[in-house]
């Protein structure tokens, strides 16, 4: 048990829970925008996937990250525009689109970096650029919260951003205020002018951008290179953290923090003599059973009611 | 046959079409021998004996997954969860196969009979918790597969790991619980049977039961079924007790027919695959058998023009989702089903006119 609590509280750690939480935020905020939208988009996996890609592709081919970084801001929005196409003007079904981008993803990911690098594992062979670490004066200073707070990548503190951001807009915006109403009832929303097609489309591809941010930082922050199926399931993660922050921007982002904590004790854990491989399955657990707990207590609601 | 009928067929036709047109400019694109890479494509899968054997076993596993999710879609329910069922049935199938000692002709059944129950098992937590709490079938069942996969990750690396062997797989198989070849010069398997079997079973299930009914007008329109005195929460359970069997036996019976050993490090994708599957077969069960062969030709293919020329396999991913969009797209090709149909009810006038 000593042993447990030693190894949480590093300032190690919890920099590790700022690194790993930070694709999380990103993807669980476009959760967050595109499902209370009324179009759930479960493509987030693989739109970071793809941006991971073009964001090592373009940086390697520009040399300079800021490119890489809009590029990947770029592609992913225009795959989120495909999804969008297709299921608000061909009127596809929005999971079997999710479905069909996340397959897209992952081979086509594969695709084009064994064109690119004559390998199907990593992209090591090309020598992309990383986005810069952010180290705040004065702040840096401070002992322990020093080497927690700053030196961090600037992607990190731009998800912490898209957290105040996405709350900004579904709260205080007139885009927020049609977002939420389209969702609510497409047929009322309409009704008053908004355009339900234009506001969906406007979610999905704000969902879009943050799965870009999110997918830049794993090959141009996390790690310096493209591999494989890199995102390796945080897209699901960010749907599980946005289900369990019942689709609020706080919620969401409260538990994308808790499924960080968990993701990177999982790290830890196998240096512990704990099977990470049951820590890694925690967040989905935690949703099951937070989605059941509060089914349970609308359930109970409305059989009093 | 209707005319919305043979619309739908015409659709998945041009959205199968589309995907090898596809194919063809991809390799246009990336091969030095286009023509030659092409031919490769299309033809060499019918080349030989041992290449038609592919197509059959690609096909084997996306039948299971394609009929689980058939059945989950007749009923209007979005269960994503044969992933996870497929991974852990397979690992439950192999803990038997490689610890239990049984006679020939019934260990390999013993093994999927655990699989189906795995699979059942795992598939009920989604239908439990959609029937008694009303939670999302989807948001769950994406859940269960990042959970199976941990669960199977842990029993795997844990227990039914093979020390001997520098890569993660596990102990071997008994040998009387591999499944046998039954058709000699290829790999295809008794899966082939069973997966027949089991769209035999499903197809009496859904079009001559009562039950069948029930589970059809169920996805058809739910609230009519309600008011008609169905009992939709018995539905909903029972399709997905047939979905995780199915899918379960999917699982194991891939790993007995085709490996020797536990070999999956990560989710196989035949859950996903199933609902393109289900997608091209119109969620029909023979259509099933139809559409796994068509994505195994496209496997094969794909599969050879990688190793005899220079255009990757993954190119196979992205015509698998332009066959998930083109053929989801309602809208798609929608104009030209309006005037169609409208010329059927057009003809029914004229014919009409000619009565009275």
């Amino acid at each position: 048990m000593k042993e447990f609590f030693n190894s949480i509280f590093t300032s190690d750690f919890v920099y590790s829970v700022f690194r790993v939480t930070t694709p999380l935020l990103f993807a669980s905020m476009g959760a967050v925008i595109s499902d209370v939208a009324g179009v759930p988009n479960i493509a987030l996996e693989g739109l970071m996937l793809i941006a991971a890609f073009a964001g090592m592709y373009f940086s390697f081919l520009s040399q300079s990250a800021l490119i890489g970084l809009l590029m990947a801001l770029a592609v992913a929005v225009l795959f989120t525009g495909i999804l969008a196409f297709f299921t608000l003007y061909y009127k596809t079904n929005i999971i079997l689109g999710g479905i069909a981008i996340n397959s897209l993803a992952s081979g086509g990911t594969v695709f084009f970096l064994y064109l690119t690098a004559h390998d199907k594992g990593t992209s090591v062979a090309l020598a992309s650029k990383t986005l810069p670490v952010l180290r705040i004066p004065i702040i840096e200073n401070i002992p322990v919260l020093g080497s927690i707070l700053s030196g961090h990548n600037i992607l990190t503190y731009l998800s912490i951003f898209s957290v105040v951001f996405t709350y900004v807009l579904l709260k205080g915006t007139a885009l927020g205020y049609h977002i939420r109403a389209v969702g609510e009832k497409k047929a009322a929303a309409e009704s008053v002018g908004i355009s339900v097609v234009k506001t969906q489309a406007t979610a999905l591809l704000l969902s879009g951008i943050m799965c870009g941010f999110g997918g830049a930082f794993m090959s141009m922050g996390y790690v310096s290179w493209f591999s494989r199926d890199m995102v390796s399931g945080r897209g699901w993660i960010a749907l599980a953290a946005e289900a369990m922050g019942r689709q609020t921007a706080i919620g969401s982002a409260a538990a994308s923090v808790l499924f960080g904590i968990a993701d990177a004790f999982s790290n830890v854990a196998a240096s512990m003599g704990l099977p990470s491989d049951l820590v890694k399955t925690i967040p989905y657990f935690a949703t099951l059973i937070g989605l059941a707990i509060f089914s349970i207590k609308t359930y109970k609601k409305y059989k009093d009611a | 046959m209707s005319r919305e009928r043979t619309f739908n067929m015409l659709r998945t036709a041009v959205s199968m079409i589309a995907a090898m047109l596809v194919a063809f400019i991809i390799i246009l694109f990336v091969s030095e021998q286009p023509v030659e890479s092409i031919k490769i494509f299309l033809v060499q899968p019918f080349s030989s004996r041992r290449y038609l054997g592919n197509i059959v076993e690609t096909a084997i596993p996306l039948i299971f997954s394609g009929l689980s999710m058939a059945v989950l879609f007749q009923a209007g329910l979005f269960n994503l969860g044969g992933e996870g069922v497929f991974f852990m049935s397979g690992i439950a199938g192999s803990l038997v196969a490689i610890w239990f000692q049984l006679p020939f002709f019934i260990f390999p059944f013993v093994c999927i009979g655990v699989g189906a129950v795995t699979g059942i098992l795992v598939m009920l937590v989604p239908g439990v918790l959609k029937t008694k709490y009303g939670a999302n079938e989807m948001v769950t069942s994406l859940m269960m597969n990042n959970i199976a996969y941990g669960i199977g990750c842990y029993i795997l690396n844990n227990i039914m790991r093979d020390p001997s062997v520098s890569s993660l797989v596990s102990y071997k198989y008994r040998k009387a619980a591999l499944l046998p070849t039954i058709i000699s010069g290829t790999r295809v398997h008794l899966g082939l049977i069973i997966a027949i079997l089991c769209v035999v079973i499903i197809y009496i299930f859904l079009y001559k039961t009562k039950g069948g009914y029930e589970v059809r007008a169920t996805g058809t329109n739910i609230r009519f079924a309600k008011y008609s005195g169905i009992r939709v929460t018995k539905v909903i359970i029972l399709v997905h007790v047939i979905a995780g069997a199915v899918a379960g036996c999917g699982g194991i019976v891939e790993c007995l027919g085709l490996h020797k050993r536990f070999e999956w490090t990560s989710l196989p994708g035949y859950g996903f695959d199933g609902a393109m599957i289900a997608m091209l077969a119109n969620n029909n069960p023979f259509g099933v058998v139809g559409a796994a062969l068509f994505v195994g030709y496209l496997r094969v293919g794909a599969d050879l023009v990688n190793r005899f020329a220079d255009v990757p396999t993954e190119m196979i991913a992205i015509l698998q989702s332009l066959i998930i969009l083109l053929i989801s797209a309602e809208k798609f090709l929608h104009k030209y089903k309006q005037a169609w149909i409208e010329k059927d009810v057009n003809i029914g006038e004229v014919k009409n006119e000619g009565v009275f």
